[in-house]
């Protein structure tokens, strides 16, 4: 497969007065062309903040990336100019936010809105810009675009603007599309036709989408692999299989067994997380999670767990992988859906540079 | 079961006689029981919380009658009952970031109601009180000094539960109790709301649209499409064997985090011109099963009733 983005080491802090925020610590992951991958985390577990480094969106001050890269087309992101920048944003990488009630200009007609992005980038003359944009109103699913065009943000409906932002996102068939919980405003029913939208799109123009979330029934929906996220940093990744089916991390057991299925009884409690997410000023030694882990050993509270690797495609940071480590048992959410994964190797081993 | 609510031909329109006149609340009819956890679900706009806003009066319903205890809610009370009234049913709110005002201490706010109804006889017995409310909800006696922007969201809901649990009463009407908080602090609210639930025999009204959610902590489910009350049935009932074709169409549409099952997932789209009403059809709730409420015509009453039959 063909990597469009390859993240190594990345490192986002903000300077505040109360000190050096370490939002994102250290991240490594990469995306194929053509795939969905999926972030799941808490709110301030950094995945957001991952993202928008990856647009250059972080407000500076008091945000900067520190340290690490973002290769993409052979250009490291961290490091490019800003008016090269411009010629990126919008074009070959797009992003579509969690409010559509927000990410439109209430002032602007729809029309309008659409067609900046293909006069700026793709250089089409009015009339060219102003036909293209016709055709992806169309595209997702808008009727009447000709009357539409005319209209302005508040004569839609929340479902509608999203798809509006996608048209616009979409408008000049970017290579990456970052979507931020494009569907947590929405309805179960609209989200259902909007990540179908989504899909479609995305087999028809071959973008490789990172989609942001914390609804697990979306992520096994939409994603072909999955990063979870705690602390600034990425815990576990896998296919979509192996973080739902053979899960490793704590952390994403207790994700896993914080939502209901469809199956839990009445009187099973759900298992919550304890504790809150933890301070990135003075982040914790060891590993993050330790404090809220039930699993925690000694050493997760000394040293930080190195990485693992299950199998090919599945990484996982924690000690409980260690050789040494005492064997436990998941929680029952996670053991009742537990299955042996093909692709597995006979042991965890450590894994090498670069995932 | 004893009845402890009691929801009759329930009607709230808005801009009434205007052309704009909206529907929110089109002649809905259904009881919550003692002790039993109601859950009530549909896309925005359905009028789902006009429906929970309704039953405790921050709306004049427009007719019917919401009887509590066998009283009616509506109609001309005196302050005395009034209060007496507002004691019994309370409320806890979708936003714990405007539910609680940024300028009063914690201690006030759980404690207006308190002051209100004259429950402390004395400073120290009010502060008592407060203090007793923050540990069940799962917090402790330092907060009571702070202001709610010290807070985290999850934190601030359970300062709206407390507040809502002050005047010890026996309904609480909760409107989308979770949709603005993370997911692992979501299964904290609900486990306490649960737990809770247990130890003081309350009475909740749970309005959401996270199905899943809903099933989890719900004995019954009411499913609402454009004003009406469109299937009422126990949880498993609804889920297990859904009658009406916009709970089927709703049910189909939540995804759920099991790939297999995501990739094998089809969604049903719900028309309402599959019915085919005409104007002597009397669509109206009728019972399926029993426990089971369906809206609709006699023939598709039969029709449901054979399928019922089927399934089970």
């Amino acid at each position: 497969m063909e990597k469009v983005l390859d993240v190594k080491d990345l490192h986002v802090s903000f300077d505040l007065h109360a000190g050096e925020v370490r939002a994102v610590r250290g991240v490594d992951f990469h995306l194929e062309k053509g795939e969905t991958l999926a972030i799941v985390g808490e709110s301030g577990s950094g995945k957001s903040v991952t993202t928008k480094a990856l647009m250059r969106l972080i407000p500076n001050p008091p945000g900067r990336i520190k340290q690490g890269q973002i290769l993409f087309d052979g250009r490291d992101l961290a490091r490019l100019p800003e008016k090269e920048m411009e010629k990126i944003r919008g074009k070959e990488m797009s992003m579509i936010f969690q409010d559509p009630m927000t990410s439109l200009n209430p002032t602007m007609k729809i029309g309008k809105q659409i067609m900046e992005p293909l006069i700026k980038h793709q250089k089409l003359s009015k009339q060219e810009a102003h036909k293209r944009a016709a055709e992806l109103l169309v595209l997702v699913g808008l009727q009447n675009p000709e009357m539409r065009m005319k209209q302005f943000p508040h004569q839609f409906s929340g479902g509608q603007r999203q798809r509006i932002v996608i048209a616009i996102a979409l408008a000049c068939n970017p290579k990456v599309l970052i979507a931020d919980e494009p569907t947590t405003a929405l309805d179960v029913t609209i989200q259902a036709q909007i990540l179908e939208l989504m899909k479609e799109l995305q087999k028809k123009i071959d973008t490789a989408i990172i989609f942001i979330t914390h609804d697990l029934g979306v992520v096994a929906n939409v994603a072909d692999r999955v990063a979870v996220m705690y602390g600034g940093q990425i815990v576990e990744t896998g296919t979509v299989d192996e973080i739902f089916y053979d899960p490793r991390h704590p952390y994403t057991w207790g994700l896993l067994s914080s939502m209901p299925s469809l199956d839990t009884d009445n009187e099973t409690e759900l298992r919550a997380i304890p504790g809150t997410p933890p301070d990135l000023i003075n982040p914790p030694k060891g590993d993050a999670f330790a404090l809220r882990s039930e699993y925690a050993l000694a050493i997760d509270f000394e040293q930080e767990p190195p990485l693992y690797q299950v199998s090919d495609t599945h990484y996982v940071k924690s000690w409980l992988l260690h050789e040494q480590a005492p064997a436990v048992e998941p929680p029952l959410m996670v053991k009742e859906l537990r299955r042996e994964m093909p692709g597995n190797y006979a042991k965890p081993v450590l894994a090498g540079e670069g995932i | 079961m004893e009845k402890l609510l009691e929801i009759k031909g329930l009607k709230q329109y808005f801009n009434e006689g205007k052309p704009n006149m909206v529907k929110a609340v089109d002649d809905i009819s259904f009881d919550i029981y003692k002790g039993e956890t109601l859950g009530l679900v549909g896309e925005s706009g359905c009028g789902k919380s006009t429906t929970g806003r309704t039953m405790i009066r921050l709306y004049d319903a427009t007719d019917g009658q919401v009887l509590f205890n066998g009283e009616d809610v509506h109609g001309k009370k005196s302050r005395k009952e009034l209060m007496q009234f507002n004691r019994k049913m309370q409320m806890i709110f979708q936003d714990p970031y405007a539910s609680l005002n940024p300028r009063l201490k914690v201690a006030d706010i759980i404690a207006e109601g308190i002051d209100i109804h004259g429950l402390a006889k004395s400073k120290e017995d009010r502060m008592n009180k407060v203090y007793e409310l923050l540990q069940t909800v799962g917090l402790n006696r330092e907060h009571a000094n702070r202001y709610p922007h010290e807070f985290s969201g999850g934190q601030r809901q359970r300062l709206g539960i407390a507040r809502a649990l002050a005047v010890e009463p026996d309904f609480i009407i909760a409107d989308e109790p979770i949709s603005a908080l993370d997911v692992s602090i979501q299964a904290q609210v609900v486990n306490l709301m649960k737990k809770l639930q247990k130890e003081k025999g309350l009475t909740y009204l749970f309005i959401a649209h996270d199905l899943s959610m809903v099933k989890y902590i719900s004995d019954r489910i009411g499913v609402m499409y454009f004003g009406k009350l469109v299937e009422l049935a126990p949880s498993d009932v609804l889920y297990k064997n859904p009658l009406h074709p916009y709970t089927k169409s709703l049910l189909s549409a939540i995804p759920l985090p099991d790939p297999d099952y995501e990739r094998s997932r089809t969604r049903k789209v719900y028309s309402p011109d599959v019915h085919q009403y005409t104007v002597d059809d009397h669509v109206q709730m009728r019972e399926v099963a029993p426990g089971h409420f369906v809206y609709c015509s006699e023939k598709e009453f039969a029709e449901y009733k054979k399928t019922d039959e089927t399934t089970l």
